[in-house]
């Protein structure tokens, strides 16, 4: 490989740079299209007694006002993995459940004037009293499902175990909180019936298939179209979906063009957010330090609906229970609860900082009071390098590692050792500082099956069984043999467009400047799947291999024309610098702009199995991904990373503030396609793991109104608050995806919220720690200490 | 979140402002860097029928050091009165707060004036303006008036400036030698509102305190002058234990209240430490030795 | 209101409304869409330009209160073919992923670079965080500034 592992600078940035990305706000794919703005509700739980609409209708610059009464007459409710207890639907008919519910939207000449009418659009409530904590939703019985999971014995198991740690861990709401909210642009063609829809949308396409059966769209009359760039996501964007369909309906409804572009007090409001998950754990250790079973209880706060692809937080990782573990007596009980606040969604490491904040905190407290060293606890239970493939008690196939190896790592990286002395001299200064530790397994390139788990093995038998996780691309040689390559990964600043420009260049023989990019997803155009977009870090593992097969297929094509044209066996041709040559004989070469032009201009002549027009679309999908089985095992994910971090921390016991004197993260994502760009996901990843650690939570006051409303109030990192991050790296590549890569961007998002709380535990010799720990949270911790 | 429909006047000299503001009185706004007000419009918390911008007025622009005031005019940025000379070395007080107003950006366009007025008990400039017992020079068709920012400040987003009056000046006093000054103050975000904020002033003669001045911000209402605690300071030397005592008072005294980052437990308790930090360093600033 | 600006060395002529943002001018007005909008109420800087010579956010003026005034945009660093120092540097040293924030920090960065001679890291820090950023963890824009501010004959 020439250009993949090279750490190329991004082809991306020339542009966004430049101010010249074009972003869903930047664009006018329909001209004249009107502004909406949504009326959204007041309250957390009312029921609607009247809406009055004449004023607002009557305030300048208005087309109309479309009521949750009128979407409910063109849409259907949005279907989930579960039966839902509510209709989840665009917009609020009779009853609003969160503050912020869309419950009418107005559209006008212009956002200045939707907003001066919208204010104007007049809703009687009839409040009621909202369910706020998962805790009051499980104790009023708002559950809208509950399954319970056996692996193994853990009850007999747990009869063995000379320490058994009983704790309740709450993971918080909190949200990616991209810099660029939602956007849709919908433009419905009457007497065609069809719907276009240009939207900052991040996939998974199921959800295509959701909001298509929702407008009672066949899926062809469902056009979505991403624009070539996406301010960010985090899984955020995939809730964009419901605001697809409902300006779709406004776009019917009033016969024109509309235009959404969703402001921060919405997006803060109503786009989304983490699940908050209480999980009372039961583990049972050896007095070495040897878990021996495990029991989860999870209650899952999904907000006011199941809006899919929930309850997949709940699901994603069920695969990976065990962690890095050789644990293989493991229950769970998995119970969804309804709450009254926005519903949740895709949010980035997607369950996995709910687990391990449960399963790595649980390691920290029996290594605690097991009085051994917590790296001891760990490297005594993580599954051994010889031990893979592994599979998991429930279900996934862990494909590669060494994670003995990736702990002694960071051990060594951090100065672990020396950590501890310089802790122990601290300590006798009176200064508190901790030291954490979390091993995780990062999964990515998911089982779209996984959520059929939230339904139990007979309910599952009554549907078609799901394992889908393909992916598609498409490459093409213009006849003067330039290349193009279509992707379907819908990026969002990951730099897709760079890896694939590698990736091709490399089996074409070409630099990867040579290589046009387009990220444009078109669902009229694109190779796209249910699968299709860009969560669970599905690219490097088989996103990337779409583009590879792909681009083999065209070199394929290239070398059978080049052999015909050189007179020698195909296997003889490679391609490099721009040209066909014989191997061993360089000068029998010809350029690809000659192999392209016969190709295009003289489709007559060409070889036995070359087609003409030198266009290519292949998909992929991950060998190691079956549906569920009967057993309720999975294989929730197709490769699996490693990260194992160590975090030093100080307490400051006059302010509760909590600094990270030293934080080092060692990651094994297999192969690495671009270490630059490698370096950037880990970095922001970490920030965003440290940010739910230390300061980002969502918050609602006793009446459901989120008072974290702002940006103000909605405390994101900052630069003065980054703390410094170590990164190192191992690879083992991954048997199952084409380059041997994993995902690798939400690993830290799942190990540093744990591993900052084990160091806080740590500094204060405490066992209960909430997140985020804001100094002032951390100071009513000292304040309750002996 | 786009601003109501509004009307907009530029002023390009204080008699413009004023006569604006004679005719349209509480229905307008004054519009000085706006970093506070044009949120409030595009959340639509505030609705003027009119905006007055006065960020054209020549006259108000300026920091001028007389006798023993600094000048500052109502339109001069936070980062110009940061970076000026003057106020670096005759109001360092106001130097050493500015840079916790907001972030570069902001106080490329905020003004003192604009902060001042705003009257947000959490703010930094009206902090110091209290704590230094500065004044503030107000304009109105009737005349001239200066008001004490003792009275200055009612209440949150309050202050004592009717609605025809427009503020030109900011008046801070510049004491001479031997004073030492610290502000200090802990918020969870770098250039976020505090949840502690302590500024103080404190003149050192003969090895003991001679005057002092300790003022609290975002425990109350508006900013919170503690004349008791000053005058306990006096006639001794500021040491560790005159501070931590200072400090303890200070704990016992204000009366803030929770909100969504802090409990009023923890903002009392911080308030007592900013305190008996902000005199230390304030009296170490004063050449007092701390030993 | 008619309002006369320069924007990026063009002189526009446009009749607004009172309350319209400067933001939503250059952006859907002018059609200069490289400065975003990411909050609307000052906090995450995407909307950051430099009028008259100083850095602003553009979320928190009015298109009317520019007549006669200077704008600059992000979409005037480069010359030409040549990225501005800056831009380079943010390049090199992947300091942008989405890219979303970018032309905030870097306007604010050149006005910053203008008036700070050599600033140290804490002073970048100090400075950047007026600006967020989801993405890149801010390390490496620190880096990028920092580069920028020991390179000589940087300075426009
Ligand atoms: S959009 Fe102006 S600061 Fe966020
Ligand atoms: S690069 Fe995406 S927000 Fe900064």
């Amino acid at each position: 490989m020439t250009w993949v592992g090279k750490p190329l600078k991004r082809i991306e940035d020339e542009a966004l740079l430049r101010g010249r990305g074009r972003f869903i706000d930047d664009m006018d794919p329909v001209p004249g299209a009107y502004h909406a703005a949504v009326v959204r509700s007041l309250y957390a739980s009312a029921l609607i007694t009247g809406i009055d609409t004449s004023a607002a209708l009557a305030s300048p610059g208005v087309l109309g006002v479309v009521t949750g009464r009128d979407v409910a007459d063109m849409t259907k409710p949005f279907p989930a993995a579960i039966d839902t207890p509510v209709a989840y639907m665009a917009a609020a008919v009779d009853e609003v459940r969160y503050a912020g519910e869309p419950v009418a939207v107005v559209v006008a000449r212009d956002r200045y004037l939707a907003e001066d009418a919208a204010e104007k659009v007049v809703v009687d409530y009839e409040r009621r009293t909202p369910l706020l904590t998962p805790l009051d939703a499980l104790e009023s019985g708002s559950v809208a499902s509950d399954r319970s999971f056996v692996y193994g014995d853990p009850v007999e198991r747990l009869s063995e175990a000379d320490l058994v740690v009983r704790h309740s861990f709450t993971f918080p709401r909190w949200t990616g909180a991209p810099m660029e909210c939602f956007g849709v642009v919908a433009d419905w063609s009457p007497g065609e019936e069809a719907l276009t829809v240009w939207t900052n949308f991040q996939g998974p396409f199921t959800l295509h298939t959701v909001a298509a059966a929702a407008l009672g769209l066949t899926r062809s009359k469902l056009r979505l179209i991403t624009p070539e760039d996406s301010g960010g996501s985090f899984g955020v964007k995939a809730g964009v979906y419901a605001y697809v369909v409902l300006m779709g309906a406004v776009s019917r409804k009033l016969g024109v063009p509309v235009r959404w572009i969703e402001d921060r007090l919405e997006h803060l409001a109503a786009s989304g957010a983490s699940t908050e998950r209480v999980t009372e754990i039961t583990a049972g250790f050896t007095s070495s330090g040897e878990l021996i079973s495990l029991h989860y209880d999870n209650v899952e706060d999904v907000g006011a609906y199941v809006r899919a692809p929930e309850p997949a937080t709940l699901y994603r990782m069920h695969g990976s229970l065990n962690g890095g573990y050789k644990v293989r007596d493991i229950s769970a009980r998995n119970r969804v609860v309804l709450t009254n606040r926005c519903p949740t969604g895709l949010n980035r490491g997607f369950g996995g900082p709910q687990l391990y904040f449960a399963l790595e905190g649980t390691m920290a407290i029996a290594a605690a009071r097991l009085g051994i060293d917590p790296a001891v606890v760990a490297r005594r239970n993580l599954v051994e390098a010889d031990e893979f493939p592994y599979t998991t008690p429930s279900g996934a196939i862990y494909d590669s590692g060494d994670y003995p190896a990736c702990l002694d790592d960071v051990l060594t990286v951090s100065g672990y050792a020396d950590r501890r002395h310089m802790q122990a001299d601290a300590r006798k200064e009176g200064r508190w500082v901790g030291i954490g530790i979390a091993c995780v397994v990062e999964p990515s390139v998911s089982n779209m099956g996984y959520i059929s788990l939230a339904a139990t093995p007979d309910e599952r038998a009554a549907s078609l069984p799901k394992s889908g996780n393909t992916e598609g691309a498409t490459i093409a040689m213009s006849p003067t043999g330039g290349v193009v390559v279509q992707i379907s990964t819908t990026p969002q600043g990951q730099g897709h467009r760079t890896v694939a420009s590698q990736v091709v260049a490399d089996r074409l023989g070409l630099e990867p400047g040579d290589i046009e990019v387009v990220s444009v997803l078109d669902t009229h155009v694109n190779a796209w799947s249910i699968a299709s977009g860009n969560y669970s870090s599905r690219f490097a593992g088989i996103g990337s291999a779409a583009i590879a097969k792909a681009a083999t297929e065209l070199a394929d094509a290239i070398k059978t024309l080049a052999a015909d044209e050189l007179e020698c066996s195909v296997e003889d041709v490679e391609l490099r610098g721009g040209k066909a040559v014989v191997k061993g004989a360089p000068d029998a070469a010809v350029s690809l702009r000659r192999i392209a032009g016969r190709a295009h201009w003289n489709a007559e002549s060409l070889p036995a199995g070359v087609s003409p027009g030198l266009r290519f679309t292949s998909f992929v999908s991950a060998p190691n991904l079956a549906a569920a089985a009967d057993d309720d095992t999975i294989a929730s994910s197709a490769a699996h990373g490693f990260v194992a971090d160590v975090a030093v921390v100080e307490v400051d016991r006059d302010t509760g503030s909590v600094t990270i004197l030293d934080y080092t993260s060692t990651h094994d994502a297999g192969t690495l396609l671009n270490p630059r760009l490698v370096e950037g996901q880990i970095s922001g990843g970490f920030v965003h793991g440290a940010g739910v650690a230390l300061l980002e939570r969502l918050v609602y006051d006793e009446d459901g109104n989120l008072i974290t409303s702002s940006f103000m109030d909605y405390l994101c990192m900052t630069a003065t608050e980054v703390p410094p991050l170590r990164s190192s790296h191992i690879e083992t590549p991954s048997p199952f995806t084409a380059l041997g890569a994993k995902g690798l961007g939400e690993g830290n998002t799942m190990s540093t919220p744990v591993a900052i709380a084990n160091a806080v535990r740590d500094a204060l010799g405490i066992e209960k720690v909430e997140l985020p720990l804001t100094p002032p949270r951390v100071w009513e911790l000292l304040e309750a200490m002996p | 979140m786009k601003p109501p429909v509004v009307d907009y006047a530029r002023a390009n000299s204080v008699a413009e402002a004023v006569d604006l503001l004679g005719r349209y009185g509480d229905e307008s706004k004054v519009l000085a860097g706006g970093q506070s007000l044009i949120p409030m419009l595009n959340m639509r918390f505030a609705f003027p029928t009119m905006l007055i911008d006065i960020n054209h007025i020549k006259e108000t622009s300026s920091v001028e050091v007389h006798e023993d005031v600094v000048v500052i005019g109502a339109t001069v940025r936070q980062s110009g009165a940061q970076l000026s000379r003057e106020v670096q070395s005759h109001v360092p007080l106001l130097a050493q707060a500015l840079p916790h107003v907001g972030h570069f950006v902001t106080r490329n366009r905020g003004t003192i004036g604009g902060s001042v007025v705003h009257a947000d008990a959490r703010g930094e400039v009206p902090l110091v303006l209290a704590t230094l017992g500065g004044q503030v020079v107000v304009v109105s068709a009737s005349g001239r008036r200066t008001i004490e920012a003792a009275d200055l400040f009612v209440t949150h987003f309050t202050t004592s400036i009717a609605d025809d009056e427009l503020l030109v000046e900011t008046r801070w006093p510049a004491p001479g030698r031997s004073w030492g000054y610290a502000f200090r103050e802990f918020s969870l975000r770098h250039g976020d509102y505090a949840l502690g904020m302590v500024a103080c002033s404190v003149h050192r003669e003969g090895g003991v305190v001679q005057e002092a001045s300790v003022a609290l911000g975002a425990v109350a209402d508006r900013p919170v002058v503690l004349k008791e605690v000053a005058a306990s300071l006096v006639g001794k030397p500021l040491n560790e234990p005159a501070a931590v005592a200072a400090g303890k008072v200070v704990t016992e005294s204000v009366n803030p209240s929770s909100d969504l980052h802090a409990s009023d437990r923890y903002r009392r308790h911080l308030a007592g430490l900013l305190t008996k930090r902000a005199l230390l360093a304030a009296w170490a600033d004063s050449g007092g030795d701390l030993s | 209101m008619d309002v006369s600006v320069t924007v990026n060395g063009y002189v526009y002529e446009e009749a607004v409304a009172p309350r319209l943002l400067l933001s939503d001018f250059l952006r859907h007005t002018l059609g200069l869409t490289g400065t975003h909008v990411g909050c609307e109420h000052g906090v995450c800087g995407a909307c950051t330009v430099i009028v008259d010579g100083t850095s602003v956010r553009s979320c928190l003026m009015l298109a009317v209160q520019v007549d006669g005034s200077n704008v600059r945009t992000v979409e005037d660093l480069a010359d030409g073919a040549d990225l501005h120092p800056l831009q380079s540097a943010f390049h090199d040293n992947h300091a942008l992923q989405c890219g979303f924030c970018t032309p905030g920090i870097l306007m604010a960065a050149v006005d910053f670079l203008e008036e700070s001679d050599s600033p140290t890291r804490e002073e970048i820090t100090e400075m950047l965080s007026g600006h967020l950023c989801r993405c890149t963890g801010y390390a490496s824009i620190v880096e990028s500034i920092h580069l920028v501010s020991r390179r000589e004959g940087t300075k426009e």
